[in-house]
């Protein structure tokens, strides 16, 4: 270990972790909008990326150009399963039947892609994916410079919408309070829709980046939402900005175990420490401590 | 009459929000003090700390001269105090009866639960008594979900009841329920009252307080306003000035 | 006095037990001592999981443990391979409930939502201990001692043990709803800071709850491992056991005590089925999510009260036929 290995670490970790935090926080925006715990999310990374497969290998497009066709196409995806199947889902154990219709949902979409792909393991390609360049004595791919420019560009995009504009006021009192939303006349039901499709569009594009900085197939998906789930517990279930912080945190955090402990390490830590700070704070790192006293 | 639980000086704050700023507040034995205020003055807040659902920053809780400021709710409820909610809460997928069954064990060590079996005779009896006082005893082996919004209230208060504690506290106790329910439970209350229980109730029916009640607080922004008796609050021009700067259709009813 | 709904409990015991004696063929046996596993398991998750409302989808942690306990203890005792592997599968699940017991401090702690999520950390933690843990024999896994049994009988154990198993989680889930400790887990469920102030102990309850229900799942794995012959961590900690375990019991009915036995044992023989049918691991899939999907969606809350609403509106209507003819005849 050496010193310039830890700070590579450090640096790829922040620049792959505003990826993961981006496509958590598409997570936690349905959950908190919604009640819904989306363990679909991994499929849909997955799938995300399939689509950018296709779209470079067999049209030749861009991976980037192609987030232009894919993003809008998860977003159609989105509304498409919120209409058919969430909103069917009622009664007092909705968060429990959440977990399951969408886990039947990813079941379904894993053995599609299964079928069109294979469970072969691809990898995305582009002039840019292999190429580095040298910064601080450090090598940085390109591919992660890009696709945290690209995180950033979204996160803001995502909050403009979320703090600028009516539409994000009308979600933002629906994360606060669904019942008090709908009783100030907002629409909670489209709402949500809207929300499930924002929160699987993001997918499209940190999927793009996963596939391109990793070999994966449909199971990838198993290992992606567990990541998921752990950084918006951590961040506080519902919390945008918990979901941020604890993405580049835990990313950057595996990736410095992985660099000073060795690989074995790097994974059981991120489960670990959620383990860790749960025994600590029950509510997360930024959630609020839930009071329910009528 | 001796105070048997007393709220000296207690303040609650969430965020900039001032909820409760220093009020006191006595509940003699054997009385039924009632509780008034404009709506966010307080009294819910006031309930959730005596109760030990909610710890205050600052001040003091006692019952029975005992101090139980920062208790837990279940210790508040061992040592006698129960209480009601303004929104009812009770178990609505287990029975009526093993609702009232729940609230028998107010100070019973955990492990015991695992070896004995839901009830003794002597719970199930006086379960089912409390259930026909408030006139529930027939619907014993429904879910408790099934039950009318009325229903609820008085099977909130009788698995309070069942538990046998000194003083209970009533969280609007007519709220939202009909003419007839309201005298049913206001008859239950006084005969319960006659029986030797004390208690606490919050309410917005002013008639309704003011009839049942030997005491009365008047609560405005967190703090106790004033304390009398019916009458003597009705003519107290401070009160009048708390409804009116505080909401109107409360105003409405004192007058 | 003898019930109806007790004779119906005798006539299906009876089947299971008589069921190997007339159907020899290994392959449906063997379907049969698993969907047996998944029955006991499926019902003890049900009674913390289904009675409390916090639902575990680690449980897959208490059945790798058990499967790992029974197998490094043979190996440690050299216990040969007959039956005496038996008598250790108590021993596999008192390890899970000792594990339990930790893991449920933490757990615990946290509100139901969190607790799902973080049931399902804790699972990768042991997933990954498993495979990185040199005694474990990481990715390889370990061999039990082998037993040399004729084909045609070698089921037959492993299937009485297994219904030995699912016999003693009925048992106790009957008698933890007869309790006041299963009443209190009901209250939580229902309202747990309410069930706090009237004095239930909520986390102690919590706790032995998940820490009794641990020690079946653990037993089922020990059956499991003997079962097999040899385990590797990626089969004992399956994250499909985790999700199957809760699908089985919501799909028999959450809290009822025939819906996780009828569940497991409809699931598991389709799914049985369909693996040996659909050979192609992706329709497989297809079928297997859709047929899950249709089930939740349209049987939310479980065959078992479905069939008992079916039933008694049907037995309603009748009655509103009956007081029909009696309003004419009046």
């Amino acid at each position: 270990m050496n010193g310039t290995a830890v700070l590579h670490s450090i640096i790829d970790g922040v620049l792959t972790g505003s990826v993961y935090a981006l496509m958590a926080t598409g997570l936690t925006l349905i959950f908190g909008v919604m009640n819904i715990i989306n363990v679909a999310q991994g499929i849909f990374v997955i799938l995300g990326a399939y689509l950018s497969y296709a779209l470079s290998v067999h049209l030749g497009i861009d991976l980037f150009v192609g987030l232009l066709i894919t993003i809008p196409t998860l977003f159609v995806v989105g509304i498409v399963v919120e209409r058919l199947f969430l909103t069917r889902i009622k009664g007092p154990e909705r968060v429990v039947m959440s977990i399951l219709v969408t886990y039947a949902v990813s079941l379904v979409i894993e053995g599609i892609l299964n079928l069109v792909f294979s469970t072969n393991y691809v990898e995305l390609h582009a002039w840019y994916v292999n190429r580095s360049v040298k910064f601080l004595g450090i090598y940085l791919g390109y591919i992660y410079l890009l696709g945290f420019a690209m995180a950033v560009v979204l996160l803001a995009a995502l909050y403009v919408m979320l703090y600028r504009t009516r539409f994000g006021t009308s979600v933002r009192a629906s994360l606060a309070d669904q019942t008090s939303a709908a009783l100030v006349g907002i629409n909670v039901r489209r709402v949500s829709t809207i929300c499930f499709g924002i929160g699987i569009a993001v997918t499209a594009a940190g999927g793009m980046i996963y596939g391109a900085t990793n070999a994966f197939n449909a199971s990838s998906s198993y290992d992606l939402i567990s990541r998921l789930l752990v950084i918006i517990v951590l961040g506080g279930m519902g919390s945008l900005g918990g979901a941020l912080v604890a993405g580049i945190m835990m990313v950057t955090i595996e990736d410095l175990v992985g660099v000073v402990w060795g690989p074995v390490w790097s994974s059981l830590s991120f489960f670990l420490i959620l383990v860790v700070v749960l025994s600590l704070r029950p509510q997360g790192l930024f959630g609020k401590r839930s009071v329910r006293v009528a | 009459m001796t105070t048997l639980l007393s709220v000296d000086r207690v303040s609650k704050s969430f965020g900039g929000l001032q909820a409760l700023s220093e009020c006191s507040l006595n509940v003699e034995k054997g009385s039924i003090t009632g509780l008034i205020g404009p709506n966010g003055s307080g009294k819910t807040t006031l309930f959730n700390v005596i109760t030990g659902y909610e710890k205050p920053d600052s001040g003091a809780v006692t019952f029975e001269g005992a101090e139980i400021t920062r208790a837990s709710s279940s210790r508040v409820f061992a040592l006698g105090v129960g209480r009601t909610f303004q929104i009812t809460r009770i178990f609505a997928r287990i029975s009526v009866l093993e609702n009232m069954l729940v609230a028998t064990q107010r100070d019973e060590g955990w492990l015991r639960g695992l070896t004995r079996s839901k009830s003794s005779k002597s719970e199930l009896t006086s379960a089912m008594e409390w259930l026909d006082f408030v006139g529930l005893g027939r619907l014993a082996d429904q879910p408790a979900g099934s039950l009318s919004f009325g229903q609820r209230k008085l099977l909130e208060l009788a698995y309070v009841l069942v538990a046998d504690p000194d003083v209970i506290l009533l969280d609007e106790p007519a709220g939202g329920v009909n003419l007839t329910l309201i005298n049913e439970i206001a008859e239950k209350i006084q005969s319960l009252n006659r029986s030797g229980k004390s208690f606490l109730i919050v309410e917005h029916n002013m008639e309704f307080v003011m009839n049942l009640c030997d005491r009365v607080t008047v609560m405005h922004q967190g703090a106790d306003l004033v304390s009398g008796t019916p009458s003597e609050i009705r003519s107290n021009p401070l009160v009048l000035d708390a409804y009116l700067g505080g909401s109107d259709e409360d105003g409405e009813e004192v007058s | 006095m003898l019930r109806v709904r007790n004779v119906w409990w005798i006539v299906a015991l009876g089947a299971l037990v008589l069921f190997p004696l007339i159907e020899t063929n290994p392959t449906y046996t063997g379907i049969g001592v698993s969907a047996l596993i998944f029955m006991g398991c499926a019902t003890s998750w049900n009674m913390f999981s289904g009675y409390s409302g916090y639902v575990n989808l680690g449980s897959a942690v208490f059945y790798g443990v058990g499967a790992y306990t029974i197998t490094l203890l043979a190996d440690h005792l050299n216990v040969p391979g007959n039956g005496d592997l038996f008598w250790l599968v108590p021993v596999g699940g008192v390890a899970a409930m000792i594990v339990a017991v930790p893991v449920g401090l933490i757990a615990l702690r946290v509100r139901r939502h969190t607790f799902v999520v973080i049931t399902i950390a804790i699972f990768f933690v042991f997933q990954l201990s498993a495979i990185n843990f040199s005694f474990t024999g990481g990715t390889s896994g370990l061999q039990l001692p082998l037993i040399p049994w004729l084909e045609t009988n070698y089921n037959k154990p492993f299937y009485y043990a297994a219904l030995a198993v699912v016999v003693f989680a009925v048992l106790l889930s009957v008698a933890v709803r007869r309790s006041r400790f299963g009443l209190q887990l009901l209250a939580i469920r229902d309202d747990e800071d309410r069930a706090a102030g009237l004095g239930v102990k909520v986390f102690a309850v919590k706790l032995v709850g998940f820490t009794m229900s641990a020690f079946v799942v653990g037993m089922g794995g020990a059956i499991y491992a003997i079962f097999i012959g040899q385990i590797y961590p990626q089969f004992v900690f399956d994250p499909i056991f985790d999700i199957s375990i809760a699908l089985m019991a919501i799909f028999g009915g959450l809290g009822t005590l025939t819906g996780p036995l009828l569940g497991a044992l409809v699931l598991e023989s389709t799914q049985q089925y369909l693996a040996i049918r659909f050979s192609n691991g992706s329709l497989y899939l297809i079928l297997f999510g859709s047929l899950f999907l249709v089930i939740v969606l349209f049987v939310p809350q479980g065959i078992v009260v479905f069939l008992g609403d079916w039933r008694s509106r049907r037995r309603a209507r009748r009655a509103e036929g009956a007081r029909v003819v009696l309003g004419d005849a009046s």
